[in-house]
């Protein structure tokens, strides 16, 4: 009961927010919107029981991410000015666009995806599992990807710093 | 879909509710894609369509195979990749404002140096 209260109110602000955070004239409005989405986004994961993902995400996305937003914000918005949208043609287009496919694939979920599959009792995820599954090497294992990731931070740092420095 | 309204508060929610909500964001972002001309503001739909598929990863993972783990491992992945991206972009986004003072992106039409 409390449960699809909470999912019904979370999914009403993220599609209201999204929404928003696409149309809105002003660009720091948009990423305030966008940092209601992913806070709602995060509330989902806690709803369906990944209570690490929530974390991850509350961090990750909800702090790192929307500081680096702002920040470009700050610095390369001037004070006072709107977003420039695109032409009124395109922009008619990318709502056909975006209508069309949202109705196609809305369509898709309507028809096939409700025949087979009923929530399971949600097992509680322990973060000990989530340590040894992430530090094995065996079959669903998953320490490749876990040291890929950490070159690709490594790579994306420096690439940053060479690209954003002071000439 | 009948489903959805019988048990509207009663059953478990239903796996389409997650999926249209992500839905609805992940084409939020296809027309902000599509119809914005900043580029921060490009960023801010891809991270969108981003968190539309995390959250997928994450549903099917819940519903279909409630055991294993996988979609919750590419979310996690998913999201320190965006992470990644999100912070180059915005590298290059202020390199192109000190070069040309616009990140409009009809404007960026030459390769500086």
């Amino acid at each position: 009961m409390a449960e699809q209260i909470i999912f019904y109110i979370l999914a009403a602000l993220i599609a209201v927010f999204s929404v928003l955070a696409v149309t809105s004239k002003q660009i720091i409005r948009s990423a305030t919107y966008l940092l209601f989405v992913l806070l709602g986004t995060a509330g989902l994961y806690l709803l369906l029981g990944y209570h690490y993902l929530f974390a991850v995400q509350i961090a990750v996305y909800a702090g790192g991410v929307m500081v680096l937003f702002i920040f470009a914000i700050l610095l390369t918005n001037r004070p006072g000015e709107n977003v420039k949208a695109e032409r009124k043609d395109r922009r008619i287009a990318a709502g056909i666009t975006s209508v069309a496919g949202l109705a196609f694939c809305g369509h898709i979920i309507y028809w096939n995806v409700n025949k087979a599959y009923t929530l399971l009792v949600p097992a509680e995820q322990k973060v000990q599992d989530i340590g040894l599954k992430l530090m094995g090497t065996e079959k669903y294992q998953y320490l490749l990807p876990f040291e890929f990731i950490s070159v690709l931070l490594l790579a994306c740092i420096v690439g940053a710093i060479m690209i954003a420095r002071k000439r | 879909m009948g489903d959805l309204f019988s048990n509207f508060l009663t059953g478990s929610v239903p796996i389409e509710a997650y999926l249209g909500v992500s839905l609805i964001m992940f084409f939020a972002g296809v027309y902000g894609f599509l119809s914005r001309k900043s580029l921060l503001m490009i960023l801010v739909s891809i991270e969108l369509m981003l968190n539309a598929a995390d959250i997928n990863f994450v549903v099917f993972n819940r519903y279909l195979y409630p055991g294993q783990m996988e979609g919750f491992f590419f979310t996690l992945f998913g999201i320190a990749i965006a992470a990644c991206e999100t912070a180059v972009a915005i590298a290059i986004i202020i390199n192109i404002y000190r070069n040309l003072t616009s990140v409009e992106v009809g404007e960026i039409d030459e390769m500086k140096e």
